[in-house]
Parts: structure tokens; C-alpha cells; sequence
């Protein structure tokens, strides 16, 4: 960073910004102290991942940016593109779980955000058909969450949330209940739709592995309240591939981290 | 694959047969001793009457019968209506406003486990006598409704919620595509049982009604009959009672799970 940048130059990099938090903390009603202060930048089209213990506020500060939970203290900034009808389009969230509706097809499932949104109905079919197809599962349309596997309901998950074309891809643990094959499709999969795509991604995770793996950028948590202990830029030959999991500089930077999110583990109480 | 699974189907389907049939055989055999017991032991219809001639009577009195049939029916069905539509409505009204659930839920509990039968006279001297007997009709089958869309609409998913919040759904839509198919299995399970008590609660007040020397319904005629020692038509009425229960029954069970067979755990195949 040059030392005193000009006020146009910090216009010129807030605009390349896709969500800056500034001090944002969140105190639960219980009086817990579960975040912060955190400030954080991630420029447009980058792919981060939020590193951290369990019960660190990295879930709390992905539901802050998307506003499903208002910060008790700071700033929180989102980018949001032209054209933008809804309040929220311009963000994908992923959960933890599938979070489907089970009552209803596959396609219908990835048709709701555009539903809600007021898309016509012919419109919202071929463009929900369209996100199925991205992550492969353009049989499936007419199947019901129940019919597929915990893999096939997570891409159902991803489609769902590309489906209308957010800028910001917000993903809560998405994989965490799945088995590692399943998972390390997944990765490979996630990896290559956000080449093709350009989204910015936010990934929680409490794997270093995969965190590494997926990610441009790792942000390690402290453990309650959550705040940056650490800032660490992955750099390897771009694209990733399996070749890349097995690597000597892979197993590095899983050495870093790890390094980096010991003080989070030892002397912790909460757990 | 095929042969596999036919091969695990095929205990299952006689499994399925036995438990169709043993009731069935259980059934026969109970009417058979009744009837040998009634001959052998020469009992007298106005003390206990053979399954042969209650069919009889029924054959018999199918005029007067049909018509108190099809009143207690209809009693039935204007008290299931009020009470769906009653309790769903309610529910949702307590789903929206917590000040509202506070106020009104304790009035239902009272309502609900005060016995009807105690109710019924002192409704049939405010109303009239039908309305007083589709009154009774609702107020045993409502709680059941608004209990269980209660406590469906209190089950929705709390990341479907967040889904919904995120992509500005707006309240209507979200009673719409959320909290009403979310609580469809409980509103279909509190229905089932509202149907069965529609039914005993337009019974009861028949019973109360028949004391006071009016009516036309099925009840009324038990009543009326045993004052009259016609046993036989006793017992015939109370088997037409009896079936139509079992189809109110069967009837609301085919609903729900033709509505839910797509997607709920409990209208699906044990094997899925």
C-alpha cells in the first residue's frame, strides 16, 4: 500500500471493493460478545475464506454482510450492481445445510429467490434450468430434495444461490456434513465456477485443508469474540487442480495456517 | 436390482395381506360366536340381538335411518368446516400477533377441556337446535386444528426463514410459499383428528338434543329407540355411527397422503 493515498485513489479502491466491514461488532442479547471489532476488505471477484474455530463469529459475520443479522457497532459495506431490483439479489448464500424446500421440485427449489423477486414464471424456469445445468445437475430438475443425495442437494444449494446472478457468493460451511470425496468434487467444482463466473466468493470453513485449497485469501479468527489474527495470501499457479492438493507448497501453506490459528485453540474455555 | 427387490418385497407384501386379513378373521369370528350364542342360548332381540337381524333391521329401517344418517352427516361436515377453517385462521392470526395468542390461547384450553356434553344443554336453550348442535360439533374439533397449525407454523426452518428475508420476500409471500406448505403435514394431522371429533361432537349434542324430545340425526334415533326397548334398531344405528367414522377417517388419511406423498417423511415407503 502507497502511504498516503489520495481521496480519489481511496474512492478508486472502495470501488473496487466488494464488501468492506469496518468495525463491525455483535453483542448477543444474552450480553456475549461474539464479534469483533472486525474490519475486513474484499476486493471484487476475489475468493476468501473465513478461518476459524467453532463458535468464533465467522458464521455471524457472513449473516451480517448478507443483513440477516444487523451489526451492533461499525460499518458494513456491499457492493451492489446497476440494475439491481431486489435489496439482497446482488448476494448468493449458501448455508450449511441444503436448506431446500422440501415440498417442492428441485426446480422450483432454484426458481424461489427469482419467484420472490417477481421474475415471470417462464423466465425463472429457463434461467433456473440454466443454474442447474452449471453445476451438473440438468437431469434433475423435476426430482425432489428427498430423491437426491447430500452432494446433489448442495449443488442444488449452489444453484440456487447463483441462480440470480449475484456479484457476492456468501457460503456458510457449505460442505462440511459431506463425506471428503464428495467434498473434493465439490472444491474442484466450486473452484472452476468461480473461474468461470467471476463472483466474489466468502467462504466460512474450520478446514485449513480446504481452506487452502479454494481460497486467494485466508482470514484466521480468534476465538470469541472473533477478530483477524491472521492475513494470509495464497499464491500458486492458477488454475488449481488435484496436482495442486498434493503439492509441496500446498503442504506449506496448510502448515502456515495451522500455525497461524494455534493461539485460537490453546487457552480457549468455550469449548 | 430387480430381482433384489422383489425378493425384499415380497415378505413385505405378505406381511402386508396378514395384517389386512387377521382383523378381518378376528371380526368374523367374533360376529359367528355372537350369533351362535344369541340361537343356542335363545336370547330374545330385546335383550341382545343377532348380528343377522341387526343387518336385518338396518335392511328394514334403511328409510328412517338414511335420512338421520345423512343429518348427522351433514351436522358432521358443518362442524369440520367451522372447525378448519376456525382453527387454521386462528392459528395464523396467533402466528402473526404474539399479543393476540396471549390474550385468546388460554380461552381456547378452557373451551377445549371443558366436556362438550356439559356444554350442550345450555346451547340448545340459547340456540337453535341446529346451530347449537353444529356449535358443539366445532367446538370439540377446532383445538386440534389450531394446536397443530400452530405448532407447524412454529416449525419452519430457520434458515428457509433467513432464505426468505434475504431475497425480500414480503409477508404475504412468505405465508404463502413458506409457512403454509411448511405446516401442511401438522394442519393434515390436527383435520384427521378433527373429522373423528366433528363426528362424536355432533353426537353428544344429539344425545342432549334427543332429551329434550327433538331431532332427527343418528343419535337422536339410539336415544329414541332405547326408550322404545328397539334394541335391534339401536344397534343398527350405532353400526352406520360407527362406519361413518371409519370413513370420515379413511377419507381425511387418503388426503393427506395423497397431498403429502411427494415430499413428508410420513407418507413415504419405509424402504426410502
Amino acid at each position: 500500500m502507497s502511504a498516503a493515498p489520495t481521496s480519489s485513489a481511496v474512492e478508486a479502491s472502495l470501488t473496487a471493493l466488494a464488501v468492506s466491514l469496518r468495525g463491525v461488532t455483535k453483542m448477543y442479547d444474552n450480553g456475549v460478545m461474539a464479534l469483533g471489532p472486525l474490519d475486513l476488505a474484499v476486493r471484487k471477484g476475489e475468493f476468501i475464506s473465513l478461518l476459524g474455530p467453532s463458535g468464533c463469529g465467522k458464521s455471524t459475520a457472513l449473516r451480517i454482510i448478507a443483513g440477516l443479522s444487523a451489526p451492533s457497532s461499525g460499518t458494513v459495506r456491499v457492493a451492489r450492481h446497476e440494475g439491481e431490483v431486489q435489496p439482497g439479489h446482488g448476494i448468493g448464500f449458501v448455508f450449511q445445510e441444503p436448506t431446500l424446500m422440501p415440498w417442492a421440485s428441485v426446480r422450483e427449489n432454484v426458481r424461489l429467490p427469482l419467484k420472490l423477486g417477481g421474475v415471470s414464471k417462464a423466465e425463472g424456469r429457463v434461467r433456473a434450468d440454466e443454474a442447474l445445468a452449471s453445476v451438473g445437475l440438468a437431469d434433475f430438475a423435476d426430482a425432489y430434495p428427498r430423491e437426491l443425495s447430500g452432494g446433489m442437494k448442495m449443488r442444488v444449494s449452489l444453484a440456487r444461490a447463483l441462480v440470480t446472478d449475484p456479484d457476492i457468493l456468501l457460503m456458510d460451511e457449505p460442505f462440511a456434513a459431506l463425506d471428503e470425496i464428495t467434498r473434493f468434487r465439490l472444491n474442484n467444482d466450486l473452484l472452476a465456477l468461480w473461474r468461470a463466473l467471476g463472483k466474489t466468493v466468502i467462504f466460512v470453513t474450520h478446514s485449513v485443508f480446504e481452506s487452502v485449497y479454494l481460497s486467494q485469501r485466508i482470514v484466521v479468527m480468534t476465538a470469541r469474540p472473533g477478530r483477524i489474527q491472521a492475513d494470509i495470501r495464497i499464491e500458486t499457479v492458477e488454475p488449481r487442480g488435484e496436482e495442486f492438493r498434493t503439492s509441496a507448497a500446498y503442504s506449506d501453506y496448510c502448515r502456515r495456517v495451522s500455525a497461524a490459528l494455534a493461539p485460537s485453540y490453546s487457552g480457549q474455555s468455550t469449548l | 436390482m430387480n430381482a433384489q427387490t422383489a425378493v425384499i418385497a415380497k415378505p413385505s407384501g405378505a406381511q402386508r395381506a396378514v395384517r389386512f386379513v387377521l382383523p378381518v378373521v378376528v371380526f368374523a369370528a367374533g360376529l359367528l360366536a355372537w350369533e351362535l350364542m344369541v340361537r343356542i342360548k335363545d336370547i330374545p332381540p330385546y335383550v341382545l340381538p343377532a348380528p343377522s337381524v341387526i343387518v336385518l333391521t338396518l335392511i328394514k329401517d334403511w328409510a328412517v335411518l338414511s335420512q338421520s344418517l345423512a343429518t348427522t352427516l351433514l351436522t358432521t361436515l358443518e362442524g369440520f368446516v367451522a372447525a378448519s377453517i376456525g382453527g387454521i385462521a386462528l392459528a395464523l392470526l396467533f402466528n402473526q400477533s404474539k399479543w393476540v395468542e396471549y390474550s385468546l390461547f388460554p380461552y381456547a384450553v378452557v373451551l377445549q377441556v371443558t366436556p362438550v356434553i356439559a356444554i350442550a344443554p345450555l346451547l340448545l336453550i340459547y340456540l337453535e337446535q341446529q346451530t347449537a348442535v353444529v356449535v358443539c360439533a366445532f367446538i370439540v374439533a377446532f383445538f386440534p386444528v389450531l394446536s397443530n397449525t400452530t405448532l407447524g407454523l412454529n416449525s419452519v426452518d430457520r434458515n428457509l426463514a433467513g432464505l426468505f428475508q434475504l431475497y425480500g420476500a414480503s409477508p404475504p409471500q412468505t405465508l404463502r410459499f413458506l409457512k403454509l406448505p411448511a405446516a401442511l403435514p401438522y394442519i393434515l394431522g390436527g383435520l384427521r383428528i378433527a373429522g373423528g371429533l366433528s363426528l362424536i361432537g355432533a353426537v353428544v349434542a344429539e344425545i342432549a338434543a334427543g332429551t329434550a324430545g327433538a331431532g332427527s340425526g343418528l343419535a337422536y334415533r339410539i336415544a329414541e329407540s332405547g326408550y322404545r326397548l328397539n334394541i335391534p334398531r339401536m344397534f343398527a344405528a350405532l353400526l352406520l355411527l360407527s362406519l361413518a367414522g371409519i370413513v370420515i377417517y379413511g377419507v381425511l388419511a387418503l388426503v393427506s397422503h395423497l397431498v403429502l406423498r411427494r415430499w413428508h417423511e410420513s407418507a413415504l415407503g419405509k424402504e426410502s
